[in-house]
């Protein structure tokens, strides 16, 4: 009863403090608030329709210079086939690069992130933390170096090995680089460098569980990772495919990197090998000296990445939106 | 089925701070218990610690025996795990998995638990509890739709066969009503009167009326002043508690010249 009265004393105070107060400075410069508004109204469209006007013109841009290449002949392009033959194993390359990338980030992350926000201690778990995110601050040239001079040779062994003993499995061997400058490096690179944004997004959102629901497992009798998936895990789903959607649109995109890492060369299924090439690497290494029909093909190349990124995007949006009903909002 | 519950000597801390201080009480099997007091003097701290729940909280933790039956649940060989699974809980603010669907908030019991039951049982475990909540006839065709879809009464009815379902033998509630209108509080009152048959319930209750109504015996917690441990003033029979309690506290407190 008393904090009721001194509840709703305190509502009637701070509602007569509004009516007094106030009113006095708004008369005063309304006229320069209302300008303000127009002001700031007129801002916000031209922003919105710049960006629009940009993205408008780099889609223009990139259909009118790639157009010549996708209408040309095999003969006129100097090669045995036409753009879409020279294009495909650069797709495929692109996505085994980022689909191993992310299905090896993923799980990580997420342990990672469960253990930040779940199982460790408060002392370690903020270092943990700061420490993941420092790893998003490391430039991708840099990443690149480390791959090439560091992680790749360091992951030789492991490729011999596999080749000794997997290559029944056609993407283990034969035979194997010896510099380590494959594939398969580049793809585990880019899954330590898309690690940190699926971690400390995931992180964010593992944190922000409702205690209530958390609760509301734990007194039914659950463990910990009981409650992890019916409570953790549920919350955060839609958050989480959109953090590894991120990554992945970071690790098709990449470019320094898988240049710096992979040792190019025409497709092939054996990822221990040098070979295969991604989209971004195959036009970083090969724009300077390109001109005529053959920029006109590497941009070409750069249009069907901006459309596999967009159809990974879409395609995020709809398992989002797939779980909207039970997401918890209504 | 149901069981005692005994307090000895209990304190229970958050951190360094003594919440609770000395509590010692029997409450026998299908008994119902309400907890009553001031804001503040540790009902829910209490009530958390009797299902090893208040440990969950970072730094809580508890000194004392606290015995269901004749188990001390504090024991260094129990674990928490399974004192939960025997002592369920509905907390204040309605709280079913908003992803899961009807059906499955009530055999959310079972699926963490990891236990796996054909189709016709999982049918009648959603069915007997969902009627022993009364909610049966209002969703009975809507089982697959989600838990958070439904009202606020009707979502803590949910919550009530959710705990029913995996049969307890104690249940905790804390202000279960607090956020219902007086039609679902008086559905989840005759409810507690229903599951007293079968469980042992405590509850926490601001709502003397409500006290009175559903409990047998009624526990009156007090606070000596702020940063001050929450105590257990009286624990007698309802009826004496609100006609002629022994305690001058008590008496005040329910004659509504508290503070
Ligand atoms: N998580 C917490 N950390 C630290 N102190 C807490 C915490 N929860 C409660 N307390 C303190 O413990 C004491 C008892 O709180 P408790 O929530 O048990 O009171 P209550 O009797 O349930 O009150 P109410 O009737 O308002 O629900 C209070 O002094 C409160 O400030
Ligand atoms: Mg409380």
């Amino acid at each position: 009863m008393s904090t009721q009265t001194r509840g709703s004393m305190v509502a009637q105070s701070t509602e007569t403090q509004v009516e007094t107060q106030p009113p006095a400075p708004r008369s005063r410069d309304n006229a320069a608030g209302r300008m303000g508004d127009k002001v700031f109204a007129g801002i916000c469209l031209g922003a919105g329709i710049l960006i629009l006007v940009v993205l408008a013109g780099v889609a223009a841009f990139l259909l009118r210079d790639a157009v010549p290449a996708i209408l040309a002949s095999p003969e006129e392009l100097g090669r045995e086939t036409s753009f879409w033959g020279y294009v495909w194993p650069l797709v495929v390359g692109t996505l085994i690069a980022s689909g191993i990338a992310i299905v090896v980030a993923t799980p990580v992350a997420i342990g990672i992130a469960l253990f930040i926000s779940h199982y460790a201690p408060k002392r370690l778990s903020q270092p943990l933390g700061y420490m993941i995110d420092l790893l998003a601050a490391i430039p991708s040239v840099v990443y690149g170096l480390w791959g090439a001079t560091f992680f790749g040779p360091l992951l030789v062994p492991m490729y011999a090995w596999l080749a000794e003993n997997a290559s029944f499995i056609p993407i283990f061997g034969p035979t194997y680089s010896a510099a380590g400058r494959t594939l398969l490096t580049a793809s585990l690179v880019l899954a330590v460098m898309i690690l940190p944004i699926v971690t400390s997004l995931s992180r964010e959102l593992f944190l922000q569980t409702p205690k209530l629901h958390e609760e509301a497992a734990l007194a039914l009798g659950a463990t910990r990772w009981e409650m992890i998936k019916a409570a953790v895990f549920p919350f955060a789903r839609a958050g989480v495919i959109s953090a590894i959607m991120l990554g992945l649109g970071r690790a098709l995109g990449e470019t320094m990197a898988v240049t710096l890492v992979l040792s190019q060369g025409p497709l092939t299924a054996n990822l221990l090998n040098a070979g295969n090439s991604t989209i971004p690497a195959e036009i970083a290494l090969n724009f300077p000296e390109a001109f005529g029909l053959r920029q006109s093909e590497l941009i070409a190349a750069g249009l069907v990445l901006f459309v596999i990124t967009l159809v990974v995007n879409m395609l995020a949006r709809a398992i989002v939106s797939r779980y909207k009903e039970f997401s918890g909002a209504n | 089925m149901s069981k005692s519950i005994e307090a000895i000597d209990l304190n229970v801390y958050y951190g360094d701070f003594l919440a609770v201080e000395g509590v010692n009480v029997k409450i026998e099997p299908r008994t119902v218990v309400a907890f009553i007091g001031p804001s503040g003097c540790g009902k829910t701290t209490f009530l958390r610690t009797m299902n090893r729940m208040h440990e969950v909280l970072p730094g809580a933790t508890v000194k004392g025996q606290l015995l269901l039956d004749q188990e001390n649940i504090y024991g260094s060989a129990v674990d928490p795990v399974r004192v939960r699974s025997k002592v369920g809980m509905v907390f204040q603010r309605p709280n079913p998995f908003p992803t899961m669907t009807i059906r499955d908030n009530v055999l959310a019991g079972f699926r963490l638990n990891g236990i796996r039951m054909g189709r016709k049982q999982a049918d009648e475990i959603v069915e007997r509890s969902l009627k022993g909540a009364n909610l049966w006839n209002e969703v009975k065709d809507r089982l697959d739709k989600p838990g958070s879809g439904l009202s606020g009464g009707q979502q803590q009815r949910l919550c009530i066969a959710r705990t029913i379902a995996v049969q307890p033998e104690v249940i905790l509630m804390d202000e279960p009503c607090s956020a219902l209108d007086p039609i679902s509080t008086l559905a989840v009152e005759d409810l507690i009167g229903e599951l007293k048959e079968h469980f042992t319930i405590v509850i926490v209750t601001h709502n003397m009326q409500q006290a009175s109504r559903v409990s047998d015996k009624t526990a009156f917690f007090n606070i000596a002043g702020t940063g001050k441990p929450g105590r257990l003033i009286e624990f007698d029979y309802t009826d004496k508690i609100f006609s002629n309690p022994t305690e001058k506290a008590t008496e005040d407190y329910i004659t509504g010249r508290f503070g």
